[in-house]
């Protein structure tokens, strides 16, 4: 198969050869630098451009007061103070945990039951792809398609409701039932994507320590508890940073739906961020609420690091 | 995947606790009734769309939870895509106003395609000079490429619009293609590991015979990589589809509008007190046909490819 056995003598040859002559080795060594080069050259013009100089002068940005049409203006740690005085900011990070905490809640409980259940019953492939399916769809489709089933007057979760004897809610109208109807909207797009990804970390357990346990005469809730949740602490974790990291910047489903309101029952942080720059053209101020979801979200990953360090050491 | 065999664990189970078979089936039946419902609360939502699209949207009103459509009829596809006139779609409670559908299906399919193409290729250039060549600070570099994957988006996005506007490229199909069209980090993981994976002894005798980088890089390394190439483009083509934040704020005119945005325009301007609901679910339908056509062609990739794209 390989080369090296067809035509042995020439190969040998120029390996020796290559490995006597220093220079040669040099040359070809300077030879490979300015391959890797052009090879690297539209990416790292890409990443140079486009991630990370707007990074730091998003960061600059935050500095300044910027209204987009006169160049930017140094005001030092302005913006930050007022932000720290701003209730609205304030009511932006209240609302945004309140949704990440019911739909990473929700999500991961539903995700990993799901994930349990498709891999000690089945392996078919088209059952994990039909509940993929909703990841895959836009979040503005999704939106709406969720939008028009809440509907207070004709929507079918309503009118299942009535069924049952339940008076109609307004879910998007009403400023209570609106951030816990858009987190659970987003369950269910992201429920099933997450169960293939526990479920992919369920796959890494030895299918000989479930027949062990069985052969013990453990059932399956005791090997639930006593053997899946602990060989599958890592991956939780890391599932968990990947999806409260996203659920942090929440964005499409809000625009599409309530746009902030009622009130500001659901002006999440990055739809504050986007009301700032591009209705009031603050793009100074935006920027330094941006720093600190940045500052937010690098928290949660350096936490999540750190947990999952200390419990390291499960299957290894 | 199949790494099971003859011994799969349910029969180890029924075996082992065959003192409580009725237990074991009872449970496992719950298990799959649970299953089930799990499937169904999926797939309804789906099927609703189809439900309401298919109706007339005046005789929505009047019957909101009948399971079939109401008053079948094709007028809400009609709307949307401009076959039907006037009247015709205020016959059927349509709002009358017109959508440019197949413009925005067009700018979709541009914009989709060229990120995919440039992202997917530029990504796998990066991925082998990462992966295959050596040069000095080369693993500086990939962590300086991994730190980029930390920065949310949102966070570079606002520079990125003021760099856009400022190279005079709002609204322009560039402006919404460039970010993505030279790599993302995540791309160039994806790949990375793959190209790893190469046998070196295939490109050292390649090098041997005479054949230089690029040679290898097209004759060896992407044909290899065939298949993790083909998930990584339809990866990246439908999140490039599914986009809306960064659309929303470059591209607001109607000739370069993709459909994502056009279909928040859409909902907005639709009457607040009677919308056209059938109209909605139309155009909502065919914006996730591409997808929906994508995953009943490769469904099985994209589901095998989850858990590699999270974890690895």
């Amino acid at each position: 198969m390989t080369k090296t056995a067809v035509k042995p003598a020439p190969d040998i040859a120029a390996r020796t050869a290559a490995r006597q002559s220093g220079r040669w080795r040099s040359l070809r060594r300077w030879h490979e630098t300015g391959v890797a080069g052009l090879f690297l050259l539209p990416a790292l013009v890409g990443f140079l451009v486009f991630f990370l100089y707007p990074t730091l002068r998003g960061i600059y940005l935050s500095f300044t007061s910027y209204d987009l049409l006169s160049p930017p203006e140094w005001i030092g740690l302005q913006n930050f103070t007022k932000l720290w005085h701003d209730p609205l900011f304030w009511n932006s990070l209240r609302v945004t945990l309140e949704y990440v905490v019911i739909n990473v809640g929700a999500q991961t409980v539903l995700a990993l039951g799901l994930a349990v259940l498709i891999h000690r019953l089945t392996k078919s492939t088209a059952i994990r792809g039909a509940i993929l399916l909703p990841y895959l769809i836009a979040n503005v489709i999704v939106a709406l398609l969720w939008y028009w089933m809440a509907d207070v007057n004709l929507g079918v979760v309503n009118q299942m409701l009535g069924w049952i004897g339940v008076h109609p809610v307004a879910f998007f109208g009403d400023s209570n039932w609106a951030i816990p109807t858009i987190a659970m909207v987003n369950v269910w797009k992201y429920m099933g994507y997450t169960a293939l990804l526990i479920f992919a970390g369920l796959q890494t357990i030895p299918d000989s320590i479930y027949e062990a346990a069985a052969i013990d005469g453990a059932g399956e809730w005791k090997i639930f508890w006593k053997i899946t949740m602990p060989l599958l602490r890592p991956i939780l974790t890391l599932v968990l940073m990947i999806t409260i990291i996203g659920s942090w910047q929440i964005f499409d489903t809000v625009a599409i739906t309530t746009r902030g309101g009622p009130i500001n029952a659901t002006r999440v942080i990055q739809y504050y961020i986007y009301d700032q720059a591009f209705n009031r053209y603050n793009f100074g101020y935006a920027s330094a609420i941006s720093v600190v979801l940045f500052l937010i979200l690098a928290g949660v990953a350096f936490v999540q690091m750190k947990l999952m360090r200390a419990d390291e050491s499960d299957l290894a | 995947m199949t790494k099971q065999a003859a011994t799969a664990d349910p029969v180890a189970v029924d075996t082992a606790a065959a003192r409580r078979p009725r237990n074991i089936h009872w449970g496992r039946l719950m298990a799959w009734v649970l299953l089930i419902f799990f499937i169904l609360i999926t797939v309804f939502p789906l099927y609703w769309m189809l439900r309401t699209s298919l109706s007339n949207n005046r005789a929505l009103f009047s019957d909101p939870g009948s399971w079939l459509p109401v008053h079948l009829t094709l007028g809400g596809f009609k709307r949307v895509l401009g076959l039907s006139s006037t009247e015709q779609a205020l016959s059927e409670g349509g709002s009358g106003a017109s959508l440019q559908f197949w413009l925005y299906l067009r700018n979709s399919l541009i914009v989709s395609t060229a990120i995919t193409v440039g992202q997917v290729f530029f990504s796998a250039m990066a991925a082998y000079a990462f992966a295959r060549l050596r040069w000095p600070g080369r693993n500086a570099v990939f962590f300086l490429f991994l730190t980029a994957l930390m920065v949310p988006p949102i966070f570079t996005m606002l520079p990125n619009f003021v760099l856009i506007k400022n190279l005079g490229l709002l609204n322009t199909f560039p402006g919404i293609v460039l970010p993505f069209f030279f790599m993302t980090p995540f791309a160039v993981f994806f790949l990375r590991q793959f190209f790893l994976g190469i046998n070196r002894e295939v490109e050292e005798a390649a090098i041997i015979d005479g054949a230089g980088h690029i040679r290898i890089f097209f004759q060896i390394v992407l044909p290899l990589s065939s298949a993790p190439i083909t998930t990584l483009a339809l990866l990246t083509f439908i999140n490039a589809w599914n986009e809306y934040f960064w659309p929303l704020l470059v591209a607001q005119n109607d000739n370069v509008r993709v459909l994502t945005v056009a279909l928040g325009v859409f909902k907005s301007q639709t009457p607040q007190g009677n919308p056209d609901w059938a109209g909605l679910m139309a155009a909502a339908l065919i914006a996730a046909l591409p997808i929906i056509i994508l995953f009943l062609a490769f469904g099985r990739r994209i589901v095998n490819s989850i858990g590699f794209s999270g974890i690895k």
